[in-house]
């Protein structure tokens, strides 16, 4: 029995794209079919499936005790290859297809205010709450606060202004659950915040900033908004890493001296 | 081709990721700025221009729009890939400053969208409930 898993692993294993393809093609099926039968559509079938990959990555974690969740898992490495930057960008730029490019143009001015106001509150409540945990020197609480811009953000700026490992960490995994809160919630108050068209698809993809958490957040709520999200999510990451170590730092040491 | 769709695509977003990463070269940071956007509008310009010179063939078209409709699989791919066991167990600064900063980022929302927002264009969102085949 043993030697017969054994085979199957090693097909497994040497085929894991096309694992991870017949995976995620199960749990998707299964999400549709469940929000089908149990929530009689009123919860999309890919939030479901969002939510069972974020479970299934907290199990691989768990089991593998690695950083990749489910990747970790030998004969499903695959997964980290369909999921990974490469074609999650590939797909998102294919979204664009068909979109008609004055659609952009037209709310480009609050796209801009947007990006800046997401990366300047991110950057202030993650630096507030790094205050009242008592981390309280201009470093820690300029990484912390990148961090709740994204977990790009607050490595690349505690890197750049030299904060210790611990804070780095922490930055990481605020960016973290900021993404996972994002896919989560979306769906669920994106009626309350009037995230039903281009426009305010572009705002919340500005205000967020983490690519995955609004990729996987849009697509749960409506398909069609994707394109405009992602849009302004990509220069966030890129701003937040310019004004982090440079004008968020120097503000925040200002006002608290060291 | 079906080819040529794809062909098409992934040279749009490699053009744009080594723009974008020019761009943070350029403002000296080790970052991507932009890279993903600028590819959305080179095949947003690129797509425009051939279908107006007829070139964009119905094949053409389908290697573009196999890849915008497994877009979801990926994400699911993507979430099942994600560290989620470090920000569960992140420590509580991590885990109350992404709360905080989620709840004021969703509030802001509404916000700028009603600012100098008269012309608001809704999406025909008004779609049957979801089937399993919708996005297949």
């Amino acid at each position: 029995m043993n030697e017969l898993w054994q085979i199957v692993q090693s097909v497994l294993v040497k085929n894991s794209l096309l694992t991870a393809f017949a995976l995620v093609g199960i749990i998707v099926g299964l999400s549709y079919i469940a929000a089908h039968r149990f929530a009689s559509g009123r919860v999309h079938g890919s939030a479901i499936a969002i939510l069972i990959g974020l479970i299934l990555a907290y199990v691989g974690g768990v089991v593998t005790d690695g950083d990749k969740g489910l990747a970790d898992i030998e004969c499903l490495a695959g997964i980290g290859l369909m999921g990974g930057a490469m074609l999650r960008d590939l797909a998102i730029v294919a979204t664009a297809f068909g979109v008609r490019l004055d659609e952009f143009l037209k709310t480009g001015l609050s796209g801009i205010v947007a990006l800046i106001a997401g990366v300047f509150v991110s950057f202030g409540l993650g630096a507030l709450v790094a205050f009242a945990f008592g981390y309280r020197d201009a470093v820690s609480m300029t990484t912390i606060g990148g961090g709740a811009a994204t977990y790009i953000v607050g490595p690349v700026t505690g890197t750049a202004l030299g904060a210790s490992s611990e804070v780095i960490a922490l930055s990481v995994a605020a960016g973290l659950v900021k993404s996972v809160l994002v896919m989560c919630l979306t769906p669920i108050v994106a009626s309350w915040i009037g995230l039903n068209n281009p426009r305010s698809a572009l705002i919340f993809g500005g205000l967020m900033g983490t690519t995955s958490g609004v990729a996987g957040g849009l697509a749960a709520t409506d398909e069609k908004l994707v394109p405009y999200g992602a849009m302004t999510a990509t220069f966030y990451t890129g701003i937040g890493c310019l004004v982090g170590p440079s004008v968020v730092f120097f503000l925040l040491r200002s006002v608290v001296g060291t | 081709m079906v080819i040529y769709g794809t062909a098409l695509l992934s040279l749009c977003l490699i053009t744009g990721l080594i723009l974008g990463r020019l761009i943070g070269w350029a403002l000296g940071i080790d970052a991507n700025v932009g890279g993903v956007g600028i590819a959305m509008l080179l095949l947003i310009l690129a797509a425009g221009r051939l279908q107006d010179m007829g070139l964009l063939a119905r094949p053409t078209q389908n290697g573009v729009l196999f890849w915008s409709s497994i877009y979801i699989p990926i994400v699911v791919a993507m979430a099942a890939s994600q560290n989620v066991r470090a920000a569960v167990s992140g420590g509580a600064v991590a885990v109350v400053a992404g709360i905080i900063v989620v709840i004021a980022s969703f509030a802001l929302v509404p916000l700028i969208s009603h600012m100098g927002g008269t012309q608001r264009e809704s999406m025909p969102s008004a779609q049957p409930a979801p089937s399993g085949d919708e996005h297949e």
